[in-house]
């Protein structure tokens, strides 16, 4: 008859001090950094087919992603698509995003952006119109245009910088009460020769 | 293989079949003409409405259908033909119920890379997303668990969207791909004869890795003092087993391997440490604890590979091969990615090493794991059966290139552990998604794929309850496999969790009473026997194995046995518990 399992329990047998973070990367004790997570662009040119977004979206859900917008528009090519992503992670999640995406079968190409890559976003928004000169004041110094005027509310179109948007809605808010608004994601471009994805 | 990039061999992208005689005339016929332009010779599957028409096409076609109880054992067996032949199992059926019914089998493919095409039929066009009889969204409902899907909208090109399917699931990183197929499109006129199998030009697979990449890894291998080779399930389905084996008896590195990869190399051979991981060998627990580089081959870092993260190979460089660049790095950070087949990656790495570790002190320590903690299990003369004994026999009684399936759970436990592989495409299992009810239906599948091979399924009985009726099939079809059913009357595993995490309160786990399998099997028309004590292991064995058909043996083991050693989830690999109280 065996004897069954034999060996040094566990806490009896040698064992190496070394760890590694919850990244799977080994930790040297002297230069421990914590990854913090950094917002970025990414933007993924795709086939021009059904089903292609679905799988980009359905990808950042699956895998837990955070992703704080996504967009997509045609580009010259009839046959492809772009989307240009907003991300949020540290280090290796945002090198997992873009090797997951590169690995979606209709994707043709996935760049992240330089942090200077031009950058824009696009809101509608509403506000209550009882002092439309105050709202073209404002509106004038964030560039952007009044599209419509009635008796009792304005909609300005802006366009710009993520941070300009928001400061313009702040400064709506605050004046003149904010009946609804309406936002884009980012688009953005590589400047100069280099081209995007 | 689009991108112009090392053409690897494949045995299975030329066959010998005659070109089909008949012309197309309808999009079912150019859907069947694809499949036998790709060289498929065998289909599981069930009928139903939506796909009446690419049955229709079938009649006349030259490949063998075998029509399935169920359409997840059809999912299941063309899973284990794919992993046993390496060319795409396909499987077939209908809409709404029939495909749903596919989806763990899609799953578990994908969770284990396992080639696997399936074909849906669906609602005709003009009624999809009127919620019609039989529609579900089947391409919404696998997006998550396909490497590619896709929405069949024209005659004229389905068959060249089903070769497409065929060549994804096969090429690079193998895995499974759906083809939805409505009944307008299947029945549409068209004379278009469809192309080879071929891959999307959207499509790359890089498969020799960076050069300068392999000269550091190999440096960094030449310089180990601890080497290891961790072999994944990628090295089979790679058809990397050869350059494997050689580089590692040339440079005299231990091999480990994960479950898919079990095969991959011979557990008889000194080197060998098999399989590490939550119920791993503990000399392999032990060599993935302290090595201090780490050559991983297609493997995804599982978490029951792992275990904790952070207690993960902890002191070991990782060179990671792998064909799938988001595999690196995912889990456990590379420290030397080699993106690439394994195959050309480890013959590029044999001609960078000009020689050996020096790891003769190593290999001394890992020959002292395997004496220190030796697998074994006792058999007391007051204890009932021991599984593992029931393990051991069919391997001593079955030639060395038997196929093995199982279901999920203990029994597929032991029969990892005692069952000693030595070749690939001999261990057919479900690992990562762990579906109960694999093992009959893969039994069936790799029997077909292998007819003239052993081929034997350890089961469990809540696995074989779940996909049972797949023995209708194993007769009809005149199939001989054998079927060990290692019954304790419960879900084992869960029972052991249950004792040794959830303070014995052992809920839904155990079944106060389990049909005898024996008579089950012969009112199925198959063999059933019974073992109810080691006197009569061996004789019913052989009487099991001489029948020429299915027969099922009804395997009484001790109820209260569990699979050990054990690292708990998310445990340290190193502190492997030999026995309940060391968790």
């Amino acid at each position: 008859m065996s004897q069954g399992l034999q060996g040094r329990p566990p806490e009896e047998r040698p064992h190496p001090t070394g760890r590694r973070n919850t990244q799977g990367i080994r930790i040297d004790p002297e230069v421990e950094a914590e990854l913090l997570p950094r917002r970025t662009v990414i933007s993924v040119l795709v086939k021009h087919e059904p089903g292609v977004l679905a799988r980009v979206s359905g990808l950042f859900s699956r895998r837990q992603f955070n992703i704080e917008s996504l967009t997509v528009g045609p580009i010259q090519d009839d046959a492809l698509a772009r989307i240009t992503l907003v991300v949020e992670e540290p280090d290796p999640g945002i090198d997992q995003i873009e090797k997951q995406l590169a690995k979606l079968v209709p994707v043709v190409a996935v760049d992240e952006l330089d942090p200077d890559a031009i950058r824009r976003e696009l809101a509608l928004v509403k506000v209550d119109g009882a002092s439309p000169d105050e709202i073209h004041a404002i509106t004038e110094i964030y560039g952007g245009h009044v599209l419509d005027a009635s008796e009792h509310t304005v909609t300005i179109e802006l366009t710009g910088s993520r941070q300009k948007i928001e400061a313009a809605i702040a400064s709506y808010h605050d004046r003149f009460g904010i009946r609804e608004i309406a936002r884009t994601g980012a688009v953005a471009l590589e400047r100069g020769e280099e081209t995007t994805a | 293989m689009s991108d112009g990039a090392p053409a690897v061999s494949r045995p299975d992208t030329e066959t010998d079949e005659e070109p089909t005689p008949t012309a197309v005339t309808t999009g079912a016929q150019a859907v069947v003409h694809a499949l036998e332009g790709a060289g498929v010779e065998h289909m599981f599957g069930v009928q139903g409405g939506a796909i009446m028409p690419v049955y229709d096409a079938l009649y006349d076609a030259g490949i063998q259908h075998v029509t399935m109880a169920h359409e997840q054992g059809a999912a299941h067996a063309a899973d284990a033909y794919g992993i046993v032949t390496g060319r795409p199992g396909v499987c077939i059926a209908t809409s709404g119920p029939g495909a749903t019914n596919l989806i763990t089998g899609i799953a578990d493919a994908n969770m284990d890379s396992d080639p696997l095409l399936a074909l849906t039929g669906q609602v005709p066009t003009a009624f999809v997303g009127n919620d019609a009889f039989q529609e579900t969204d089947t391409i919404g409902i696998t997006t998550p668990i396909t490497k590619q899907n896709y929405f069949a909208d024209d005659a004229d090109t389905v068959g060249d969207v089903v070769g497409q399917a065929y060549a994804l699931a096969r090429d690079g990183r193998q895995g499974p791909t759906v083809v939805d197929l409505p009944k307008d499109v299947t029945l549409g006129e068209t004379d278009r004869e469809p192309g080879p199998p071929r891959t999307p030009d959207t499509y790359t697979v890089t498969y020799e890795a960076d050069e300068a990449a392999v000269e550091a890894a190999a440096t960094a291998l030449m310089a180990a003092e601890k080497p290891v080779i961790l072999a994944g399930g990628g090295v089979i389905k790679g058809n990397a087993t050869e350059p494997l084996r050689a580089f590692a008896i040339e440079h005299d590195i231990p091999v480990i391997t994960t479950m898919p990869a079990v095969g991959a190399f011979p557990e008889d051979h000194e080197l060998a440490l098999e399989m590490a991981g939550m119920h791993g060998t503990g000399y392999a627990n032990m060599a993935i604890t302290h090595c201090d580089v780490m050559l991983a081959v297609g493997t995804r870092f599982d978490d029951r590979l792992t275990g904790g993260i952070e207690t993960f190979a902890p002191e070991a460089e990782v060179v990671h091969v792998d064909i799938d660049p988001a595999e690196i790095s995912k889990n456990v950070h590379a420290d030397y990615p080699l993106v690439g087949d394994a195959g050309v990656v480890l013959d590029q790495l044999a001609a960078a090493m000009t020689r050996s570790p020096d790891a003769a002190e190593w290999r001394e320590q890992c020959a002292g794991w395997k004496a220190d903690y030796p697998m074994d299990y006792a058999t007391p003369d007051d204890e009932p059966l021991k599984p593992q004994f029931v393990v051991e026999a069919v391997d001593a009684a079955t030639p060395d290139d038997t196929i093995v399936t199982t279901g999920v759970g203990q029994h597929q436990m032991w029969a990892v552990q005692y069952w000693t592989f030595r070749e690939p495409r001999t261990w057919v299992s479900s690992h990562g998604l762990g579906t109960m009810g694999y093992g009959l239906p893969s039994a069936i599948g790799a029997k077909l794929a292998a007819p003239d091979r052993t081929v034997v399924c350890f089961d469990g009985d809540g696995s074989f309850l779940m996909t049972m009726q797949e023995l209708a099939v194993a007769v009809r079809e005149e199939l001989d496999i054998t079927v060990f059913v290692l019954n304790n009357a419960a879900i084992g595993m869960v029972r052991q969790w249950q004792d040794a995490f959830f303070d014995q309160r052992r809920m839904a786990s155990e079944y106060p009473w389990v049909p005898p399998f024996d008579e089950v099997a012969e009112s199925f028309g198959a063999r059933g026997f019974r073992i109810e004590g080691y006197d009569e292991v061996d004789a019913v064995i052989e009487a099991a194995l001489a029948y020429d058909g299915p027969s099922v043996v009804d395997v009484h083991i001790d109820p209260a046995e569990n699979v050990y050693p054990m690292v708990p989830s998310g445990g340290d690999n190193g502190r492997f518990a030999l026995a309940e109280d060391q968790l």
